[in-house]
């Protein structure tokens, strides 16, 4: 799995943090998502589409 | 026997969610995702932001490329609308006459801007809840120098503005109370954004409209030529002015309503199974029927946290809510299934689920106890809020520096904390102050929390 950021679009709600901390985190000036592990273990798949899927924003995407 | 569909009734946010978890949850059978607008699934909080302010195409708001969309073989109905729904045999009647035998149903059909009797007809009028009402009033704010009232000063009253402000038009916010947004996050936060607005050179005022003065039709006709190209209907009269019923005269050659927004649940009114009183009224699992589940703007269901039911025209409940009704859904047809499996197939009714359109892995069904989210963007400030803010009986505002307009706001009801809000914290401190919300804790006890994460 890989991850790609939008990140221009991120409107800062945090959920993906929420969900997957160790994978995304937010910058502390203006709450815009980072993105820690672009490739992650296969055991925070799961939490990363969940993620993907609850973004508000679209702004994760997952690629094979 | 030609399995049926599971039908979700609404292209959007909370439609878009729920037929891709109705796929990674298991359901193989056909789906069809049935909308009113020609567009695929778009997001809708950009258009009175990025969108209006011409920084952001269309294009730009499609949730899913056509290619993300593909693999989950939707039988996709744009330009289509459900004009009725039988709860009792789950059959959906579309507005080209076709009738659709479905196994189970999601709605998530929203709502629709409110406006004014006769405003459609005059030009320069505009709504804002779709994309194509976005692009006629960005067409519109194209132009330099237009005088633009906004009638509304809710969350999208005040976003707008501030979008056509910054574009350096002239624009008067009008609302029914003094304070813009006061419901939604009370008197002081919002005598903070009124602050902003006046500095950024918005004139606020306080009435109600009584009407609009507009040019003849005649008048309107040549208007109209030399503003071609703005996307309003020609030929009808042009606004010149909005009239308050306390007399005042606020001329406009552009102004836009927005005064809230109507669940869209008049197709489902035949049915008498359903309350659509303010919206389709859901227990806690968002189901409104045996098989009829609905989602996001449209949905009114039990918060088991909050014992009350709630509506929420919220971007993230939209999709959290479509996958959360899509989950149950997915739950009540496997335990039809297997109740079917226990009797006499003559007995079998067309609104029990068939073995073949069970979904795979069984799925539990979960009340829908989220913790409701929304921001708001206007200028440089970003408003952010958990739980609970509307109908709190308490409120205490924390203004942590003026100028910078950093804010942190508790909302509480009945001696409970059950809303928090903030502006210019970083996120760390919003993640912290989310966790005071996210089960309601005792007032005095949310207070301390809140004191020790912004002063911490």
């Amino acid at each position: 799995m890989k991850i790609t950021l939008d990140a221009d679009a991120c409107c800062g709600a945090g959920q993906c943090v929420l969900i997957a901390p160790e994978v995304f985190d937010q910058r502390d000036e203006d709450g815009v998502v980072v993105l820690l592990d672009a490739e992650p273990p296969a055991e925070r798949h799961d939490a990363v589409r969940e993620a993907a899927a609850i973004c508000p924003a679209a702004v994760i995407g997952i690629h094979a | 026997m030609t399995a049926r569909p599971i039908a979700v009734v609404g292209a959007a946010a909370a439609g878009l969610a729920a037929v891709e978890a109705l796929r990674r949850f298991g359901w193989r059978g056909p789906l069809t995702l049935i909308g009113d607008e020609p567009h695929l699934p778009y997001d809708r909080p950009p258009l009175s932001k990025q969108l209006l302010h011409g920084v952001w195409e269309s294009e730009r708001l499609l949730l899913r490329t056509t290619e993300q969309l593909d693999p989950l073989g939707l039988d996709l109905r744009l330009g289509t609308r459900a004009t009725g729904l039988d709860t009792a045999t789950r059959t959906l009647t579309l507005d080209s006459g076709e009738r659709l035998d479905c196994a189970g149903v999601i709605i998530a059909t929203g709502v629709v801007a409110r406006t004014l009797p006769g405003a459609d007809r005059i030009a320069g009028v505009h709504t804002l809840r779709t994309l194509d009402d976005a692009l006629a009033l960005r067409a519109r704010l194209a132009g330099p120098g237009r005088r633009l009232v906004v009638v509304g000063n809710g969350v999208l009253g005040c976003e707008a503005a501030a979008v056509a402000r910054e574009l350096g038009h002239d624009v008067t916010l009008v609302g029914r109370g003094p304070v813009p947004m006061a419901r939604t996050v009370g008197a002081e936060v919002g005598a903070l954004l009124a602050e902003e607005h006046r500095a950024r050179g918005v004139r606020l005022v306080t009435g109600a409209v009584d009407g609009f003065e507009t040019t003849s039709a005649e008048g309107a006709a040549a208007a109209e030529g030399a503003a071609a190209g703005t996307g309003d209907a020609p030929g009808g009269p042009a606004v010149t002015a909005v009239r308050l019923t306390d007399g005042t005269r606020l001329p406009a050659d552009t102004v836009l309503l927005a005064i809230g927004s109507e669940p869209a649940v008049g197709w489902l009114r035949g049915d008498p199974a359903l309350d659509t009183t303010d919206g389709l009224r859901c227990d806690a699992y968002c189901a409104a029927a045996p098989g009829i589940y609905a989602a996001g703007d449209v949905a009114r269901w039990d918060h088991p946290a909050h014992g009350l039911p709630l509506r929420f025209e919220h971007r993230l409940n939209a999709t959290e809510q479509g996958m959360a009704a899509a989950r149950n859904l997915l739950a009540e047809l496997a335990e039809e299934t297997r109740a079917a499996a226990g009797t006499d197939p003559a007995t079998d009714t067309a609104a029990t689920t068939t073995a073949d359109e069970a979904p795979a892995p069984a799925q539990e069904r979960r009340p829908f106890a989220p913790v409701p989210y929304f921001w708001s963007d206007q200028y440089d400030i970003k408003i952010q809020a958990y739980g609970l803010t509307d109908g709190a009986d308490q409120v205490e505002t924390t203004v942590l520096d003026r100028a910078e307009r950093r804010t942190v706001a508790l909302f509480g009801r009945g001696g409970t904390a059950v809303g928090v809000l903030a502006a210019g914290l970083p996120p760390r401190q919003l993640r912290a102050l989310r966790a005071v919300v996210a089960t309601p804790v005792p007032w005095e006890e949310a207070r301390a929390t809140v004191r020790a994460v912004t002063t911490g």
